[in-house]
């Protein structure tokens, strides 16, 4: 395996995230035609684009809950999902996957809370059966991560019992307590009733000034100017443009650009 | 509750009535004169039945309180339950094994899969019972060895270790394991995907995703029916008297194959049945709160309760109480 420990990433100055000319299709449909991104350690990346883009798809191939078709996704350092025997790449065992995504922490669109726990036993159920973490301190955590994200009061409720927003921050809660070195959201804000998007974005721009490494695909320019070092914007499998917000925002360069920045304005 | 205990104020006697947005009104229920007459019909007919059951010269109920704790039946009641038991012990994991191949992206394991249940549950049961019954007539000797090769670790007589006992388990348990599989399968294809990407996301293995986040919700979907096939396998256990398993019916059919006495041990024999699958409505039901918390916001009654809600509450229906919730909103 090409692994190199952290401190040596950090000294050669690399990217904590190198995605490299990935491909992807889904039967004849190429859904990712090469798309090469870096996203330093520390900082912030916003992915915007239309409707089947791919911008999901990219995300998931970070964490290998999709398969590549080539290039190659690197986090920290190490290859991921696959290791590299001479000139080829073998997949890796879902063991050795399951190892590789306990540093990458990933929410969704529709929260996909475990429905049969409680807040609190959603956030201890990984720490706790994975990692081994004992109990009483997971519990701890997880009951200081709810306080951090505002809902001190709601550890026994089920997610049924809870309003999106507040479900949103408990799926926060829940990738954070496996302390990822990369976070990843996926239109985490989509699917929440507009006076409940604002209490999400307080706790991740918090998250982003806390110095958290995350990959972000919203549509909340507002959020993306306030919060994102790059913005990166996709159309049909490809990055057509990427860079600070005011320049993308402000001064975009391509067309295709900006007609979807009108779009979504 | 909107509805007060007070009387409405009258018209009668002059009082000037006041404005009915003012003051709480009393709801009058609609009158349902067919709710009465329909259950006196019922309870009549039921009546005429059950004198004419009681009061009938042909059934000697002496005869069936004499039979009812008999040693020979209340030994085959014992070997039904221990059948039953051990028949959707077994099944239920075959079932869970069998539902995991079909939904495998593995072809010859899905196929196989499929081909287990289209030939266990397209057969009557009771020709599966027979089959297994007679194994000794199609292979007389039972082998453990490498198959095509001819070594041999260790050969049995198939009579010697398949005895009726053996046979009928057997057939009830693959029946079962096949019924239950689809069962299974149900419950695993009505968990969200959204759960198992959530749970590799933080780093589970397929098989402690299984274990941990799907099985426990698909357990909601599969628990109720898997209570009828509890109970369908406790009374199909009666089916192994062709192959003179010593169950509850065997041994009621043989004593009554003595003192002629057919009628009353049927009712001994349904007494019975009756009994013990009461009993085993009732871990169904506490199974079922167990796996459905989180579904609702508050979790049903407990039959207990339910019965003491019923007389407490036996006025007009009110709106139902509102579930506790949570304001929605940030709480810093
Ligand atoms: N599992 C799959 N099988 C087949 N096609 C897929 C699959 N997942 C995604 N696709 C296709 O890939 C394309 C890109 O999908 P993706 O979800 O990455 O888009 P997106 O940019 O996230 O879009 P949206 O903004 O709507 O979420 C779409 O055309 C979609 O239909
Ligand atoms: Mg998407």
């Amino acid at each position: 395996m090409t692994i190199t420990s952290p401190a040596q990433t950090a000294a050669t100055g690399e990217a904590l995230v190198q995605i490299k000319r990935v491909r992807k299709s889904f039967g004849a449909h190429q859904v990712l035609r090469d798309v090469s991104l870096d996203v330093p350690s520390g900082t912030v990346t916003v992915l915007l684009g239309p409707s089947g883009s791919g911008k999901s798809t990219l995300l998931r191939c970070i964490n290998h809950l999709e398969t590549i078709d080539g290039g190659r996704v690197i986090v920290d350092g190490e290859l991921i999902g696959y290791r590299q025997a001479g000139h080829k790449i073998h997949e890796m065992t879902p063991k050795q996957i399951a190892q590789q995504r306990r540093s990458i922490g990933m929410v969704f669109q529709r929260f996909n809370l475990f429905p049969h726990l409680t807040a609190l036993e959603n956030i201890t159920e990984a720490p706790i059966g994975i990692s081994g973490k004992p109990k009483a301190a997971s519990k701890a955590r997880g009951l200081e991560l709810l306080d951090r994200v505002g809902l001190a009061d709601f550890s026994s409720h089920y997610p049924a019992q809870l309003s999106g927003g507040q479900q949103q921050r408990v799926a926060i809660s829940r990738a954070l307590a496996m302390d990822p070195k990369l976070m990843l959201f996926d239109e985490p804000t989509s699917a929440l009733d507009p006076e409940l998007v604002g209490d999400v974005l307080d706790v991740m721009r918090e998250l982003a000034n806390s110095g958290m490494t995350m990959i972000v695909v919203t549509h909340e320019i507002g959020f993306a100017r306030g919060v994102a070092d790059q913005v990166v914007f996709m159309d049909g499998g490809v990055v057509v443009e990427a860079g600070r917000p005011g320049d993308v925002f402000d001064n975009p360069q391509r067309q295709r650009t900006k007609n979807f920045l009108e779009s979504v304005r | 509750m909107t509805i007060a205990n007070h009387a409405a104020p009258t018209q009668s006697g002059g009082t000037p009535v006041a404005d009915p947005n003012d003051h709480d009104v009393v709801a009058i229920p609609l009158r349902r004169p067919w709710r009465i007459i329909s259950a006196i019909a019922v309870l009549f007919i039921l009546a005429a039945f059950i004198s004419s059951v009681a009061t009938n010269p042909n059934i000697d109920f002496g005869t069936v309180g004499t039979f009812i704790f008999d040693k020979r039946i209340v030994e085959g009641a014992w070997l039904t339950i221990v059948i039953t038991g051990i028949s959707m012990v077994i099944s239920t994991v075959l079932a869970v094994i069998v539902a995991a191949m079909r939904l495998s992206s593995n072809p010859v394991l899905s196929s196989v899969s499929w081909f287990y249940v289209w030939a266990f549950r397209g057969t009557p049961l009771l020709v599966q019972i027979v089959l297994w019954g007679y194994l000794g007539l199609l292979y007389e000797k039972l082998t453990l060895g490498v198959p095509f090769t001819g070594i041999v670790f260790w050969q049995i007589g198939t009579n010697q270790l398949v005895t009726a006992f053996v046979a009928g388990l057997l057939a009830l348990t693959l029946n079962q394991a096949a019924y239950s599989s689809e069962i299974v399968r149900a419950g695993m294809v009505s968990v969200d995907e959204g759960q198992r990407e959530a749970s590799y996301s933080l780093g589970m293995s397929p098989l402690y995703t299984f274990r941990r986040i799907l099985l426990p919700q698909a357990m909601r979907v599969i628990i109720p029916p898997m209570g009828n096939e509890l109970i369908s396998m406790l009374k199909n256990t009666s089916l192994l008297s062709v192959i003179a398993v010593l169950e509850l019916y065997t041994q009621a059919s043989m004593i009554s194959a003595q003192n002629l006495k057919q009628v009353e041990l049927l009712i001994v024999v349904s007494a019975w049945y009756l009994f013990m699958t009461s009993v085993l409505s009732i871990p169904q039901y506490y199974l079922e709160r167990r796996f459905g918390r989180g579904t609702s916001r508050s979790l049903p009654p407990t039959p207990f309760q339910r019965v003491k809600q019923a007389f407490v509450s036996r006025r007009i229906p009110g709106p139902e109480p509102t579930p506790e919730t949570t304001p929605i909103g940030v709480q810093r």
